[in-house]
């Protein structure tokens, strides 16, 4: 089992195109990914299914425990973290 | 001749005949079902069927109005294939032996009541995704055929409805809408993006009962004020066409100046030609429009259709979203303006007989504080946050519907308050923040000379001005004819507005209508407006006549227009004139 925290700093949080770029990202690997939002009564979601993962209601600012279970488990731990650290591939001070 | 206003959702002016639309959902009663795997086949190819459908409607968006409104389309698809949904589906199909509909029910709206529950406008607007991806599935489980698209109509029409979801905008062909208007929505509904990508007037949030309006009766639409007229007077017909001419005259304004400064041609005076705005979007339009800042940035938006406050990391989200945007560039935003004529019951507004003269805006102050500190805090987080960040945001905070002196010190002090408890917090802040007043109570324009000192600048508010001057109800079709912002009255009370604030050193805006009024243009150049704040698309028109006079000639026209008694009389003056 890998697990890490993370911030999520992009403006919209983890909704909108950086849910489902998060989700994609996911789904690359075959382990079984949980995303849980820190200092919420929320159960884990399904790292790969858009639905749970925007139910979460996860928003700028707000910290995530990202779990990976099985085969691949590191890489794709890897991955979701440069994804989010790399602003989902956005530039992090925005067009002025 | 019923008339209904709304919220306008996309600018434009539609004439033509209504049709009522009305969305046929699909019902079903829960059973259990004796053949589960044949039901859950049927469901599998329905899912297939919504898929293929999903993928044709994304390209007909992308078509009809571009990627952003076919990535609707192509969320609804990523909502299909949920292995968390399709998980729930089957279980309650192969193993609960629910039938298909009922089953497509229960999942979709758990999903979509978790997201009601998170209650920002953009989760409930996920919601109805969900619903309306819901409902296709179900009708495509009674067989519907294969090609969603394209309603019918012998002519052009505007649509109105209760509610619209993307798929029922997208089914009809942008030549057979007119235009479109809901009883619910907001700016921000899908509907709203696709008409204004569409190009299509439309308004949301309009008070009608469908059962009221009969398809085929003649109505105006008038996306740009959120007016919805249905069985139109021959006069208002008139006074529309007009208006529509205008407004697309306008439209094709040569969009290649809009960049450039509003100087006059002698150079001897230069306007700020700023926008009005209500959503992130304007603010993007406001750009592409040559818009060199915001002069009203109103906010009710984000307070109204919710069932409690704003929290702050909400409100600054939304803020932060519009100082990005708009860069370095100034963006007045006018502090909560809402009262007895909206419900919202959260913060205690109530039915009211007169509710522009009751307790709404500033006048919350006392018992509300609250509120106020709230947006405060808000916005000195986001731009603050923005300034860190690289880009010097440059805030202005406005204050509504001030009537007294007292109001503006007694914001002050909640102001001061909310920065000293940021600042104690080692929260970034923006450098300078200018603080002003909306002048649209006729009290702020007598008494400018005592204002002034106490702000940075005035906006004023011309459609208030005029309403509360001239004692006419804008809203009353009997009256309204009435209230005319070239009353002399009116003009005499910008005149002392602008004096008062240029004798202290301050600047003035003027955000009403009036601003973007070619006709008013000389008159208010005349009387040194600093700043015009307008709807986005009007800023080349007006930026192009400022250019054409000179600042000579613009004084003569403004001493002329203050000599008349009449109304009619300074607009009949106005029409006469030719830039000099």
């Amino acid at each position: 089992m890998v697990s890490t925290t993370l911030t999520i700093r992009h403006p919209a949080g983890l909704h909108a195109r950086p849910a489902a770029q998060f989700v994609k990202t996911a789904a690359r690997f075959p382990c079984k990914i949980t995303v849980r939002k820190l200092n919420s009564e929320k159960p884990p979601a399904n790292a790969k299914s858009p639905l749970s993962v925007l139910t979460l209601g996860v928003n700028q600012g707000d910290s995530v425990e990202i779990i990976a279970e099985g085969e691949q488990a590191q890489e794709a731990v890897d991955a979701l973290v440069e994804l989010v650290q790399s602003n989902f591939g956005e530039p992090a001070a925005a067009h002025s | 001749m019923p008339r209904y206003q709304g919220l306008p959702a996309s600018p434009g002016i539609a004439i033509g005949p209504a049709l009522v639309y009305r969305t046929q959902k699909v019902t079903f009663t829960e059973q259990r079902v004796d053949d589960p795997r044949a039901e859950w086949r049927q469901l599998q190819q329905a899912i297939q069927k919504a898929h293929t459908q999903l993928t044709a409607l994304e390209e007909r968006a992308r078509k009809m109005a571009g990627d952003e409104e076919a990535a609707i389309f192509e969320a609804h698809r990523l909502f299909l294939d949920d292995e968390e949904l399709l998980a729930k589906l089957r279980t309650m199909v192969l193993e609960d032996r629910l039938n298909a509909k009922a089953a497509v029910h229960h999942a979709f709206e758990q999903y979509a009541e978790a997201l009601l529950s998170l209650e920002e406008e953009y989760f409930q607007a996920r919601a109805q995704d969900l619903r309306d991806v819901a409902q296709r599935v179900m009708k495509c489980l009674e067989g519907e055929g294969d090609n969603p698209s394209v309603e019918n109509t012998p002519e052009p029409v505007i649509l109105v409805a209760e509610d619209l979801t993307p798929s029922d905008t997208i089914r009809f062909d942008r030549e057979q809408i007119l235009g479109i208007v809901t009883a619910r929505g907001g700016p921000t509904s899908h509907s709203a993006i696709l008409a204004r990508a569409m190009g299509v007037p439309a308004v949301a949030s309009a008070p009608f009962d469908l059962s009221d309006i009969r398809s085929g009766t003649l109505a105006i639409l008038n996306g740009s004020t959120g007016l919805f007229n249905v069985g139109p007077t021959l006069h208002e017909l008139e006074v529309a066409r007009k208006e529509k001419e205008e407004w697309e005259a306008r439209r094709q304004a040569e969009l290649s100046q809009a960049e450039l400064p509003a100087v006059t041609k002698d150079g001897a005076f230069r306007a700020e030609v700023v926008a009005n705005i209500g959503s992130i979007e304007d603010a993007e339009s406001a750009i592409r429009f040559g818009a060199e800042g915001v002069g009203l940035f109103r906010t009710e938006f984000l307070y109204l259709q919710r069932s409690s406050m704003p929290t702050i990391t909400e409100q600054v989200r939304v803020y932060k979203r519009v100082f990005e945007v708009m860069g370095e560039r100034p963006v007045v935003v006018r502090t909560l303006d809402i009262g007895g004529d909206k419900e919202v019951p959260y913060l205690g507004t109530e039915k009211e007989p007169n509710p522009f003269l009751g307790w709404r805006a500033i006048r919350m102050i006392r018992e509300r504080p609250d509120v106020l500190e709230n947006q405060f805090t808000a916005l000195l987080q986001a731009a603050g946050q923005v300034t860190a960040e690289g880009t010097h945001c440059d805030l202005r905070i406005m204050l509504p519907m001030v009537s007294s002196v007292a109001e503006v010190e007694r914001a002050r002090e909640v102001y001061e308050e909310a920065r000293t408890a940021l600042q104690a917090q080692g929260k970034p802040l923006p450098a300078k923040v200018q603080f002003g007043i909306m002048v649209e109570v006729p009290s702020a324009a007598l008494l400018a000379d005592h204002f002034a000192p106490l702000v940075d600048f005035f906006s004023i508010g011309t459609n208030d001005l005029t309403q509360y001057t001239l004692a006419v109800d804008r809203t009353n079709e009997r009256v309204s004819v009435l209230a005319s912002p070239y009353h002399p009255a009116v003009l005499r009370l910008i005149e002392m507005t602008i004096k008062a604030a240029h004798a202290h050193g301050k600047w003035v805006g003027l955000c009403g209508e009036l601003a973007g009024d070619p006709l008013a243009v000389p008159l208010l150049v005349g009387l040194r407006l600093d700043e015009f704040s307008m709807a986005p698309s009007s800023i080349p028109t007006i930026k192009d006549l400022i250019r054409q006079w000179s600042l000579k000639g613009a004084e003569e026209v403004a001493r002329e227009c203050l000599r008349f008694s009449l109304a009619a009389d300074v607009i009949e003056y106005l029409k006469g004139q030719t830039p000099r």
